[in-house]
């Protein structure tokens, strides 16, 4: 996969067109909202809007009192203001069925992910797959380009 | 502050000795005004509130704010399985892993000191690990000994 996105960037950068924003949206994404940075990166990094669709930010803002199992409840109105800003930024993809609510289960990021094995996940230093910081060193400001990745052992 | 007092060995070494604890004094008094008059402030709400509920009641306590503040109250977690049992650390959060910087004010200034803060982590926290949000007197008793650290 490294090799063939090298070779896609240098096939645009050779076509004389600049990168597509779609490649340089895949790894890196401007985390701009204060209130999101705030109220969603407390328990875990807070995470980019774009890797759900608008149906599943509905699902999981509508229901921050139950969770994965923990009491996430925000006053109505800060609620219905970072639900307006994921809307905004939610991803395009979507799938049928009940809104998937984990970015870990979908199937863009069981593919990005498919070289780390279950014993990796379970690391203590790792604990989960939502735990994107412990591997990509910029999660908190958005970057998760190769060169900030470092699995810890 | 390690390198300055070995420089004050070799030379005058009670002076030195004098003027860096001066300074820690002073650091110290500094560090405990400013959570003094952070988290302090909470507390004469939540009094009345618990004297409200409870005539009877005599006081918050550092001690039972502690036992509070590490058992486990019948579910998986207790308050110190993410803030760790001793809150001057910083802690983890025990589902995701994500670090949580120290809750006492004396080793993290910024916390008690923003009320609407403090009420959506005790709601949020106390329905996690009680299955319920914590009374007043719970409340003003981990405060006192979140207060108490140094
Ligand atoms: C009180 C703590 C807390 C807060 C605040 C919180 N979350 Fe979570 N969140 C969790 C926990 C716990 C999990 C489950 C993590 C795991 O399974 O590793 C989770 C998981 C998630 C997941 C799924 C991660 C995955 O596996 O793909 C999403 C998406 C999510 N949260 C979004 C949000 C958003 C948006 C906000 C802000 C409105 C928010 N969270 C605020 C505790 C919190
Ligand atoms: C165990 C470590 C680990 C964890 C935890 C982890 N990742 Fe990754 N991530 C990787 C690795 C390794 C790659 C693959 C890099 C490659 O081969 O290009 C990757 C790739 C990515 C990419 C694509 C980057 C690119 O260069 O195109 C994105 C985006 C990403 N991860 C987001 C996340 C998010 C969001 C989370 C948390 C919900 C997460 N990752 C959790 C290790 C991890
Ligand atoms: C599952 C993890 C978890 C548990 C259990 C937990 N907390 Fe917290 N607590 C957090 C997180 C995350 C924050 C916000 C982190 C931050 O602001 O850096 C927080 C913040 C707080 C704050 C806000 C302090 C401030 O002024 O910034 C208080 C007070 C607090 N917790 C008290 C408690 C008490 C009391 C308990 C036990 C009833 C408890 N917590 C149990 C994770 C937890």
């Amino acid at each position: 996969m490294n090799r063939s996105k090298i070779l896609l960037v240098g096939a645009t950068l050779a076509a004389g067109i600049t990168t597509p924003a779609a490649l340089a949206d895949q790894e890196r994404f401007a985390m701009t909202h204060p209130t999101w940075n705030e109220e969603c990166g407390s328990c875990h990094v807070a995470y980019p809007p774009q890797l759900l669709p608008a149906a599943s930010w509905e699902a999981l803002l509508g229901d921050l009192g139950n969770h994965f199992g923990s009491d996430a409840s925000l006053d109505p109105a800060t609620a219905a203001e970072l639900l307006a800003y994921a809307r905004m930024h939610a991803s395009a993809r979507t799938a049928a069925g009940e809104p998937t609510l984990r970015i870990t289960r979908t199937r863009w990021f069981l593919h990005e992910h498919d070289e780390i094995g279950p014993a990796t996940w379970q690391r203590p230093a790792i604990g989960s797959p939502a735990n994107c910081a412990a591997c990509h060193r910029g999660a908190d400001s958005g970057d998760y380009s190769e060169r900030r990745i470092k699995i810890p052992r | 502050m390690a390198r300055q007092h070995r420089t004050g060995a070799s030379r005058g070494r009670t002076a030195r000795i004098g003027a860096v604890s001066a300074v820690i004094g002073l650091v110290l008094a500094a560090a405990t005004a400013t959570a003094a008059a952070a988290g302090a402030d909470l507390l004469p709400p939540l009094e009345s509130a618990a004297r409200a509920t409870d005539p009877g009641f005599a006081g918050f306590s550092a001690a039972r704010g502690q036992s509070f503040f590490d058992a486990t109250h019948g579910g998986k977690w207790s308050c110190s399985s993410c803030h760790t049992r001793n809150p001057l650390q910083a802690g983890r959060h025990a589902a995701t892993g994500r670090p949580i910087k120290p809750l006492a004010p004396a080793a993290n200034p910024q916390r008690l000191s923003d009320p609407a803060k403090v009420d959506k982590w005790f709601r949020r926290n106390c329905r996690d690990v009680l299955e319920r949000e914590c009374s007043p007197a719970e409340k003003g008793d981990v405060i006192t000994y979140l207060l108490s650290l140094q």
